[in-house]
């Protein structure tokens, strides 16, 4: 089997739709480890996409005024036990241009496999990005996933992200995520994490509302269980008049894992209003004994509220 | 004897005693309304009936169908079909309402247990059971769920309150629902109009049943107001 094969196989095990890498409607880029196995470019989308030594390269500009209709698939895949894969992304919504982006990152067999992404975001006035990211990891572990990412929202734009990592170990996992939002932008961090065994999460956030009536909300959801630890930082800052954020952290914790969650809110504008809620803790207790009186077992009443938040 | 039945009931929460030797009984598909002021201990015999953690009798009996369940799990009573309905129920982030009705009867079909709430399915089995519900709403979605269950016996808690007055009779169809899938029904209820539906009534007061009998009855007992003057001693009526 070659190489894309097998990656168009991984991402159908993950529950991916394997059609998608022969559609032609639909712009895709394919990568294992360090080589682009495919790539397609629809309308209105410019990519520029090389391989280097460790990873990738790529340069992708939505242009003015273009919607694009289809979401633009990035997969990414080490299928090897063992491999380094550094993605750079340079990706630039020009005026009023919006698309959607659903990258799948695939390491099911990863034992040492590191995964870094390098992202520099720029949402121009009145456009819209949406990014929705999903792991599939394997049940060893050995996976390291480092995300990075620097993204200015510019007037009016819109800026979504959804990360999610619930299926498989985590292994180790380091969000680093900052984003400067303009005037009217809006801006939504969402990531939800399932984490197992010795598995080790870092999540930061950070969103700076500078421009006048800019919004944003970081909704993180972290359910840890055996040794698991995560710690989650949402940082807002609230710099202009009307400027409107919201930290939201919710952690479940089971066995002895720990869990950690530090808002930072900072605002230097008195017309500005950050608010921040964090819930740590075992599972609800009403929400248990509620299910419980439907006749769910402990188990199956806890595995019921975690799937819930995470989904 | 009968299909459920408290015998001599006593709960403390601390040094408090909420509940002083109560007793009631309900038999197979029958509805028994009970009245009471605000802190008089409904809620409290609820989470009693269904075994909710810090709620355990200091004595006294909880038999249901001839079975003391006095020690068993939420869980475990549920599986002998007793079930409640809270007056406040509470809310679960990424759940649809249709999963939520379909937890544990996978067969039930959610659209018709909601139109039976008074909800119409097209707009409600993709909702989350989350924080974006009203009350009203929230309380109809778990009616619905514990009507899916097809319990042997459902304790309702307020089914009525936080639902418009419009809407009573989607509510009295409800319980009524109950009753014709064989489920027998303790029902708290602040309403007169909706005790009145039930077979047999009781008013709570002091920790006991004060009085007991056709609905009719002890909603006139009820609001006399006779009993109010003993709050804290045992009534004069029983
Ligand atoms: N843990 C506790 N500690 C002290 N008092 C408690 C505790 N739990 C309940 N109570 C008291 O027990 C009494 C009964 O409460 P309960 O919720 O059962 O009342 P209720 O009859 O359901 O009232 P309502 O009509 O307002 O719903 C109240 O006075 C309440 O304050
Ligand atoms: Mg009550």
């Amino acid at each position: 089997m070659s190489e894309i094969d097998n990656l168009i196989k991984a991402v159908a095990e993950a529950g991916g739709d394997k059609g998608i890498l022969a559609n032609s409607d639909i712009a895709h880029l394919a990568v294992n480890e360090h080589k682009i196995l495919s790539a397609n470019k629809v309308e209105g989308i410019e990519v520029e996409a090389k391989e280097t030594l460790t990873g990738i390269e790529a340069k992708v500009i939505v242009l003015e005024g273009m919607k694009i209709k289809n979401p633009v698939h990035l997969c990414f895949g080490v299928l090897h036990k063992r491999g380094t894969q550094e993605i750079k992304m340079d990706v630039r919504l020009e005026k009023n241009a919006s698309a959607s982006f659903i990258a799948h990152c695939i390491f099911p067999n990863a034992e040492n496999v590191r995964h870094i992404m390098d992202a520099v975001v720029e949402i121009g006035e009145g456009a819209e990005m949406r990014y929705s990211e999903t792991h599939y990891h394997g049940m060893h572990g050995g996976v390291e996933v480092i995300p990075k990412a620097v993204v200015k929202v510019g007037k009016n734009g819109r800026y979504f992200t959804d990360f999610n990592l619930t299926t498989g170990r985590v292994g180790r996992l380091e969000i680093d995520y900052s984003v400067t939002a303009d005037e009217n932008a809006v801006t939504e961090l969402t990531a939800r994490v399932f984490g197992h065994a010795n598995d080790d999460i870092h999540i930061k956030e950070k969103v700076v509302l500078a421009g006048r009536n800019s919004r944003s909300i970081i909704k993180t959801r972290v359910a840890i269980e055996d040794d698991a630890q995560a710690e989650v930082i949402g940082i807002t800052e609230g710099c202009a008049e009307g400027a409107r954020g919201h930290v939201d952290c919710m952690e479940i914790i089971k066995d002895k894992a720990v869990a950690k969650a530090i808002p930072i809110v900072y605002v230097t504008n008195p017309l500005a209003k950050v608010t921040h809620e964090a819930a740590i803790g075992s599972v609800d207790k009403k929400q248990m004994e509620t299910l419980m009186a439907h006749g769910l077992s402990p188990e199956e009443a806890v595995d019921v509220i975690v799937k819930g938040i995470l989904r | 004897m009968s299909f459920f039945e408290i015998k001599d009931l006593i709960f403390k929460a601390g040094d408090k005693k909420i509940l002083d030797g109560l007793s009631i009984t309900t038999g197979h598909s029958e509805i028994h309304a009970l009245l009471g002021t605000n802190g008089t201990g409904k809620s409290t015999l609820a989470y009693l009936i269904m075994g909710c953690e810090g709620y355990k009798p200091v004595s006294g009996e909880i038999i249901f169908d001839g079975k003391v369940v006095n020690d068993l799990k939420i869980h475990e009573r549920a599986h002998l079909g007793i079930t409640m309905a809270w007056q406040e129920p509470v809310r679960f982030e990424g759940i649809s309402v249709k999963d939520y009705i379909t937890l544990k009867n996978k067969d039930a079909n959610p659209s018709h247990y909601l139109e039976m709430a008074g909800l119409h399915p097209a707009f409600y089995l993709q909702r989350m059971v989350d924080k974006s519900l009203s009350g009203g709403e929230r309380k109809r979605i778990e009616l619905a769920s514990i009507l899916a269950l097809n319990p042997k016996l459902a304790v309702l808690d307020e089914p009525d309150s936080g639902i418009d007055m419009l809407s009573t009779q989607d509510i009295i169809n409800v319980i009524n629902a109950f009753k014709k899938n064989g489920s027998a029904v303790l029902l708290i209820t602040h309403r007169e109009e909706i005790a009145l539906i039930a077979d047999k009534a009781s008013q709570l007061c002091g920790g006991k049943i004060v009085c007991s009998g056709s609905p009719g009855k002890v909603a006139e007992y009820y609001k006399s107001r006779q009993c109010l003057v003993c709050r804290d001693e045992v009534c004069a009526y029983v």
